[in-house]
């Protein structure tokens, strides 16, 4: 079996973060590897940056990984994130200009046909085109 | 590559029996088998002026096909009469999964 890109959604809430994982999983199925993280350390709202770092290791894959995010912070962060990864991987993670729900789901359509990164990515983005 | 004067266009046509039609868990599963053939595929709601690519998750689901609705296929390549019979095949089982 071919590898899969990877999706990572990160969400201000870990609610929403776990929901749209699970929509995912369930409309899309088991092949496409999917990690989540929401809210602070403390159990309130807000995203951070370490752990989108284990949410991003935990959904690896060679053929990268797209990162889903909602509002302002998740945006910055996740772009924190992919900076602080090794230069080698840094180029294998992109953030999706895409709604969270819909991009994450359609992304993970397009990754479970074994699509590139680049590929994946511009799926997602379908949603903001127009 | 292929020899365009051997490509054949292969036609499927079929009524929607999915009680919601299509909507988005449905339109996951058609592109998702759609992406599995070489071939180029495209559907569209009978008598619809654009035919849209069945492996655009996107436009799958924004071609809110109703119940009840007969979708034509068309297909072109290689695997273009399997992959005809395969969509044909998910849509008249209701997606199942058996199916996809």
């Amino acid at each position: 079996m071919t590898d899969t890109v990877g999706i990572v959604i990160v969400s201000h809430s870990k609610d929403i973060a776990k929901g749209t994982a699970d929509m995912v999983r369930q409309m899309v199925g088991s092949e496409v590897k999917v990690a989540f993280c929401g809210g602070n350390p403390d159990g309130g709202l807000g995203t951070s940056v370490s752990l989108i770092i284990d949410a991003i290791n935990n959904a690896w894959s060679t053929k990268g990984v797209a990162i889903l995010v909602d509002l302002g912070g998740a945006e910055t962060n996740s772009e924190m994130a992919v900076e602080m990864l090794e230069p080698a991987r840094r180029d294998l993670v992109v953030v999706c200009n895409a709604p969270i729900v819909e991009g994450a789901v359609m992304a993970a359509t397009e990754a479970a046909g074994g699509s590139s990164l680049a590929q994946v990515k511009a799926v997602a983005e379908e949603l903001s085109a127009d | 590559m292929l020899d365009k004067a051997d490509e054949q266009i292969f036609n499927g046509s079929v009524r929607l029996v999915h009680a919601v039609g299509m909507h988005a868990r449905p339109a996951v599963k058609l592109t998702k088998l759609a992406k599995r053939f070489q071939a180029h595929i495209s559907v569209r709601v009978a008598g619809a002026p654009d035919w849209i690519n069945a492996k655009s998750v996107a436009k799958i689901m924004a071609m809110r096909a109703a119940h009840g609705s007969t979708i034509e296929i068309k297909a072109s390549g290689s695997d273009a009469e399997a992959a005809v019979e395969a969509l044909v095949n998910l849509i008249a089982t209701d997606f199942s999964d058996e199916a996809s």
